[in-house]
């Protein structure tokens, strides 16, 4: 396992700090300003979804090496309600018109990996990881 | 593959700044299409266009460069925008095949065949407005003496109205027997209907049965249009009323049956609501016209006046259907 940072997500300004830290290690790991915008915004978006529907939760940057590729995972995890349609949060269309998915079809999009657990009454936990191209 | 693209960018970008003429910017367009193609998102050609500035002009001082980085920034969520239009655009695209596929069962599917008698006529037209048919034409007969014709309408439009049909085909199916009387068969339908279909779901349903040794016309109706019947000593029109609640709504309904002597000349006009509540820009079109339309044709065959009636109707609507449409007219010839 990595070096792993995180941020705990309570208030909106958590937000803010989240993407600072995603950001910096973005950086720090070596990926370009594209890249670190993605992955910011990527983080931004799991944050916020944590503080409009879990109410609380953290959110964790791991630097990640494999074969000679250098890379960085979220860790978004709540104790929140769960989702109970992932598919339906998955679905295109649901951003766009500001839906309860927030953005999930995005998250997924900006990394190269995106993995959800998730169970009702319990929390969710969300895993995206980016590697350097 | 990205090197390349930023060698290409920052020879456009190279021309421009030299000469500023349009056809450095019409290249530029250009190049912006191959862009699009390849899926480069919007952030990736800001960064592009910092790389190639940087590489152009470093003498920038550097708030210049750091505007750039909430630019993409900025951009990031157009690029989003983007690649969630391009997948949706896909959906639409397999949906439109499916649906292609799925109008082709109903084709298939609601296939009847057009009863031959001697001494009457039947001209058929059945148009949908989307893809699928929510009207429905069913013909039951011995080609001998007796002519049934079922004209169905659900309320509503497109798919679900089109799934609701198939139930209608499969009730009439199961009748056969072309003497069973118009009323009988509204019974038996609404019976099938009330079972099996949703309380928001309605269809009308007109019922008429011709019979060669009598000439007479019965006919029983759910709820449906009245069909038109033409008298030809008289020169005149006049509809065919009959009481009748629409299909599944209660599972006890007894329907009224009437029954109307035709004479050589004489014919019956039944159609769905896409005929009588016809619609242009300026509002419905009036059934007076319908009619009369009718009567300048009325010494056509049967096919010639439902294929004329659509073919005037469509063009007084642009040629933009909003409902189903669906004529038929039994014509007595002799």
């Amino acid at each position: 396992m990595g070096y792993r940072s995180s941020v705990e997500i309570l208030t909106e300004w958590d937000i803010v700090a989240a993407r600072q830290l995603g950001r910096n290690e973005a950086k720090e790991v070596g990926f370009g300003t594209v890249d670190q915008a993605r992955i910011t915004t990527a983080i931004s978006e799991l944050a916020r979804n944590i503080y409009l529907y879990a109410g609380k939760g953290k959110i964790e940057i791991e630097r990640i090496s494999e074969g000679g590729k250098y890379g960085i995972t979220i860790i978004a995890s709540d104790e929140g309600p769960g989702i109970p349609d992932v598919r339906k949060v998955m679905e295109d269309g649901f951003s766009t018109s500001g839906g309860l998915g927030a953005g999930m079809p995005g998250v997924k999009r900006l990394m190269d990996t995106f993995k959800i657990d998730t169970v009702l009454g319990e929390g969710t936990v969300i895993n995206a990881t980016k590697w350097i191209r | 593959m990205p090197q390349e693209i930023e060698r290409q960018y920052k020879e456009i970008l190279k021309q421009y700044v030299m000469k500023q003429s349009e056809q450095n910017l019409y290249e530029g367009q250009n190049f912006s299409r191959q862009l699009i193609k390849k899926n480069i998102a919007p952030d990736e050609v800001i960064s592009i266009h910092k790389a190639t500035l940087e590489e152009m002009f470093p003498e920038l001082p550097m708030n210049v460069w750091n505007s750039f980085d909430l630019l993409i920034e900025m951009m990031i969520r157009y690029g989003l925008a983007h690649a969630e239009h391009q997948s949706l655009l896909q959906q639409q695209e397999e949906m439109k095949v499916e649906m292609d596929l799925a109008a082709k069962v109903q084709g298939t599917l609601l296939k009847t065949t057009r009863p031959i008698i001697n001494g009457l006529e039947i001209g058929l037209v059945s148009v949908p407005a989307r893809k699928m048919n929510g009207d429905y034409i069913y013909f039951l007969s011995d080609n001998l003496n007796n002519a049934g014709v079922a004209v169905a309408d659900v309320i509503g439009k497109g798919i679900p109205a089109a799934l609701c049909m198939s139930m209608i085909k499969y009730g009439m199916d199961s009748l056969k027997d072309v003497a069973t009387d118009p009323k009988k068969v509204l019974d038996i339908i609404n019976r099938i209907v009330e079972k099996s279909v949703n309380d928001d779901m309605f269809i009308s349903m007109f019922y008429g049965r011709y019979n060669v040794e009598n000439s007479l016309f019965t006919y029983a109706t759910a709820g449906h249009e009245p069909a038109l019947f033409y008298n030809a000593q008289n020169d005149e029109f006049s509809e065919l009323h009959a009481k009748g609640l629409l299909l599944g709504v209660v599972a006890n309904v007894s329907y009224e049956q009437h029954a109307v002597k035709m004479e050589t000349g004489d014919f019956v006009v039944m159609m769905t609501d896409g005929v009588t509540e016809c619609r242009t820009d300026e509002g419905f079109v009036d059934p007076k016209i319908v009619i009369s339309l009718i009567h300048s044709l009325r010494h056509e065959p049967a096919q010639t006046i439902v294929d004329s009636v659509f073919k005037e109707l469509e063009k007084m609507q642009n040629f933009e259907l909003r409902d189903d449409f669906t004529l038929v007219i039994f014509k007595k010839t002799s």
